[in-house]
């Protein structure tokens, strides 16, 4: 695959395209999916069970006027919604959709998504701060004291899975698991490691990423009964449409990774006909158990959210670093 | 019975407790007194300090106790040890006579039920009794409200500012004499 | 007790929580002096939709007034004009037909279950929780189609008249209450399965806004406040008055004194009070719903007179004071929220703003009811 100018263009408009569709249609389906868990119809007027309401809320954000509020430090107030929706779209390209559909492969892609993830924290912590508003500012310092304690036991059990493929690339780490279910790190008795904690890690690592995309039951950030809108209560307009978007782009980048690491990726389960549709598959079906998630459960709490970071997650991770790396040695 | 235990109880509050025993039989007829002389309406007399056991199912109270205002923290120091809760304080304005009535309520949580009336009655032009905020917390909401209703000012009160009215109200809606 | 706020500077801020915010369910406000995420200091504004019923109650015939205790609470409207009914036929004699207190005592607690209900969803919400709603405001509906059915109207309901009821209930309304009461039953154990077992749910509230009984008495707190802590009060037992003594019915108590307590105490009082609504429905006797010789011109004799009673919201006292006339001289209303919401200041204190919004919802907030 050569790297010329028209390829990196078709890459980045499809990758924009992809996660905006997502980003719109996620809306639309975890309104349908909330609306089925309360028994109510949700969004059927505009379209065939309500598939044109994405579009048009998508043109009445940006017909709306952007406010921004006085005495608010501007720049840092225009950057922040875009610094939520840059890094989410930057990192589809390197995630691999199946053998062929990747923009671009990288050794060390794993490093590169997790980089621009942590940039998300940033953009909450700028929309916080400039907004000059009290809630947005205690929802920042929460969304990024959350983004901190969650990165690390999501890091430690990603070294874990690198540690297992031996190599960062991700198309490698799913080359690794593609045989069978077997292969796959949730449940590694076929693969290079036989480590039973597997399924212990992909929890972890499912945990960590509703943390890190601000996903109820950890959605402290805007937790609408205590801190109103959070960190984007001063947006309007696309600015916070931009936000909204990033966040679903997040859920997905989120399952993407969780599926390259642990779900064997564009693998089949009993390693028939490998290809994108699998992968799509179970991409799909981590994103409508996050959705059910957040319309079964009440919110925690900011302290109950750091205690199971720091006191639970983080050791059992670290724990299952050195068993895995003792399991290698081994065998 | 906890309603004779909080009677004997008042009763030191008055040291002339005697003229007082005659008091319920007249405040029990009351109620026929009035049907039967509509007509004839006698001025009664104004009512004096005393403990006055009621008839609970006409009045939906035991005990009615009228108090000057500087025996107020003694009288809600005794329901207090009794282990009242309050349930509310009012204020009736008695324009006729020249005088507002502050009214204290009191009730208790067990099944010896008893609820128990405290009154007191000050002068309409300098309407001042003292705050029973450091016996029950929980008055402080009821003190402002009668503060805001009546301008009855609770002498020692830590925080006498409107509480239902606006902040910067200076009426008192339910005086009778308070025009819109 | 409350003091002044004074903000120090560099070190604590003051975030004003309300009089518009998702938490406080109408237009309470709170200013809450932080230091962090931690309250140091509270102080409850409350009055913004104050209205002035009691010098309303002054201008008004007693039949005037009877709609105006149906505005205060519009969850719970009921019980409040029940009270307002029992003090005006306590003070003038005015004997009530047995049909017509079956009937307000099944009407209350049907409005009691509505106002639980939402309650419990709203409660939920409070915590993050969405779905609940949905399903509470469901099963209300059922009882609000009820109460319109009978009473004509689906929340600010003026159908207690003085000596009895607006209109009789007919077999429908029978047929639908005796259907409602098995759904209600499975409803309250699907909550119990979805809420009550959850785990965050539980750790939330657990140890959350301790009251102590002592706490309790010095604000005057009722209802399921003081049942939360352990205080077995309730004035349809302890001043049992209607038909109520009639009925078999527990007073759930729980001594925890925590939000978890408060909110179990009215998840049991929904299934007492279904049992409150089964009796009365077998009990219920034939015959008029007014009596016989109607009141024309309700004149109390002069004097005071004071009834509680229990609302969903706690022990709503009424004080009439009477000179003889057509038109009160004086009506005072006892609101339980009033006292409950006051504890609110001392309590939080020390609390993060997320417990302190929990403790807010368990406490059960009627807005209009608390200003009056």
């Amino acid at each position: 695959m050569s790297l010329t100018l028209l390829n990196v263009i078709i890459a980045v408009v499809i990758a924009i395209a992809f996660a905006a569709l997502n980003a719109a249609y996620l809306v639309w389906a975890e309104r349908r999916g909330a609306a089925r868990i309360q028994r109510r119809p949700g969004p059927n007027i505009n379209g065939p069970f309500g598939l044109l309401q994405p579009p048009l809320d998508g043109i009445k954000l940006m017909a709306k006027q952007l406010i921004i509020p006085g005495g608010v430090d501007k720049i840092l107030f225009i950057a922040a919604p875009v610094l939520a929706m840059f890094p989410a779209i930057m990192s589809f390209v390197t995630i691999p959709f199946s053998d062929t559909i990747v923009a671009k492969n990288m050794d060390v892609g794993i490093l590169m998504i997790f980089a621009f993830a942590s940039m998300g924290g940033m953009s909450l912590l700028f929309a916080g701060w400039s907004s000059r508003n009290k809630y947005a500012m205690m929802s920042s310092i929460r969304a990024v004291s959350q983004a901190v304690a969650y990165e690390i036991p999501m890091l430690i059990t990603t070294i874990t899975v690198v540690m297992i493929a031996g190599s960062m690339n991700l198309m490698e780490i799913v080359h690794q698991q593609s045989s069978s279910i077997l292969h796959w790190n949730i449940f590694p008795l076929l693969g290079n490691s036989h480590n039973l904690l597997m399924p212990f890690s992909f929890l972890i690592f499912f945990v960590c990423t509703l943390a890190e995309t601000n996903r109820a039951p950890f959605d402290l950030g805007e937790a609408e009964s205590e801190l109103v809108a959070g960190f984007h209560t001063e947006y309007g307009s696309m600015g916070f449409g931009l936000f909204f978007m990033g966040e679903y782009a997040n859920i997905v980048i989120g399952s993407c990774m969780t599926t390259i690491l642990f779900l064997g990726g564009w693998g089949c389960p009993f390693g028939l006909f490998p290809g994108v549709w699998w992968f799509l598959l179970k991409l799909y079906i981590l994103i409508a158990t996050i959705i059910w998630i957040r319309w079964t459960f009440p919110r925690t709490t900011i302290y109950g959210l750091l205690n199971l970071s720091w006191k639970i997650l983080i050791p059992l991770s670290l724990f299952n670093l050195l068993f895995t790396a003792g399991l290698i040695k081994v065998f | 019975m906890i309603i004779e235990k909080i009677k004997l109880a008042f009763q030191d509050l008055f040291p002339v407790a005697e003229p007082e025993v005659s008091a319920p039989e007249e405040k029990a007829e009351e109620p026929e007194e009035t049907k039967t002389k509509k007509k004839v309406k006698t001025k009664k007399p104004p009512r004096l300090n005393g403990v006055i056991e009621c008839n609970y199912t006409v009045h939906g109270y035991h005990l009615d106790v009228q108090v000057d205002a500087d025996q107020l923290l003694d009288a809600v120091s005794i329901v207090d040890q009794a282990e009242f809760f309050i349930e509310s304080i009012t204020g009736v304005d008695w324009i006729k006579e020249d005088q507002i009535e502050i009214v204290y309520d009191f009730s208790r949580y067990d099944f010896d039920t008893c609820r128990v009336v405290i009154r007191t009655r000050v002068n309409r032009s300098s309407p001042v009794v003292p705050t029973i905020t450091d016996i029950y917390a929980g008055a402080n909401w009821h003190e402002r409200e009668t503060h805001d209703f009546f301008g009855i000012k609770f002498d020692g009160h830590p925080h006498l500012i409107p509480l239902l009215l606006p902040e910067d109200a200076d009426f008192h809606p339910l005086l009778k004499d308070f025009k819109a | 007790m409350s003091s002044p706020i004074q903000l120090q500077p560099d070190e604590t801020f003051v975030l004003n929580v309300g009089p518009q915010h998702p938490a406080t369910h109408g237009v309470l406000r709170v200013k809450m002096e932080m230091n962090g995420e931690y309250i140091v200091n509270a102080e409850t504004v409350i009055g913004y939709i104050h209205r002035m019923h009691e010098k309303m109650g002054e201008n008004k015939t007693y039949p005037q007034y009877l709609m105006n205790l149906s505005r205060m609470d519009y969850l719970g409207a009921m019980g409040y004009s029940h009270g307002h009914v029992l003090v005006v036929e306590k003070a003038s004699g005015i004997e009530v037909p047995e049909r017509a207190e079956y009937i307000r005592a099944i009407m209350v607690e049907l409005n009691r279950i509505s106002s639980h209900l939402f309650w419990f969803g709203a409660f939920v919400m409070d915590l993050g929780g969405f779905s609940p709603l949905m399903y509470a405001l469901q099963d209300r509906e059922h009882i609000l189609d009820m109460l319109e059915a009978v009473t004509g109207s689906r929340l600010t309901y003026c159908y207690f008249r003085f000596g009895g009821l607006y209109n009789d209930v007919d077999d429908e309304f029978v047929d639908a209450a005796r259907r409602f009461i098995p759904r209600m039953r499975k409803s309250l154990i699907k909550y119990e399965k979805l809420v009550t077992g959850n785990i965050i749910f539980r750790k939330r509230l657990e140890g959350n806004a301790l009251l102590s009984k002592e706490t309790c008495r010095k604000y005057g707190a009722t209802s399921a406040v003081a049942r939360g802590s352990g205080i077995n009060y309730d004035v349809r037992k302890n001043e049992p008055y209607s038909v109520y003594p009639e009925f078999d019915f527990d007073v759930p108590v729980y001594h925890e004194g925590d939000s978890l307590a408060r909110y179990m105490v009215r998840m049991d009082e929904i299934e007492q009070s279904l049992r409150i609504i089964e009796q009365g429905l077998d009990k219920l006797p034939d015959g008029p719903i007014m009596p016989a010789k109607k009141p024309k011109l309700i004149k109390p004799p002069a004097g005071d007179y004071y009834q509680a009673v229990e609302t969903a919201r706690g022990n709503f006292g009424v004080r009439l004071v009477s000179d003889g006339t057509k038109i009160p001289y004086r009506l005072k209303l006892r609101s339980p929220t009033f006292s409950n919401m006051h504890l609110f200041d001392e309590t939080c204190r020390g609390m993060m703003i997320m417990d302190a919004l929990a403790f807010m919802g368990s406490l059960d907030l009627v807005i209009p009811e608390i200003d009056r």
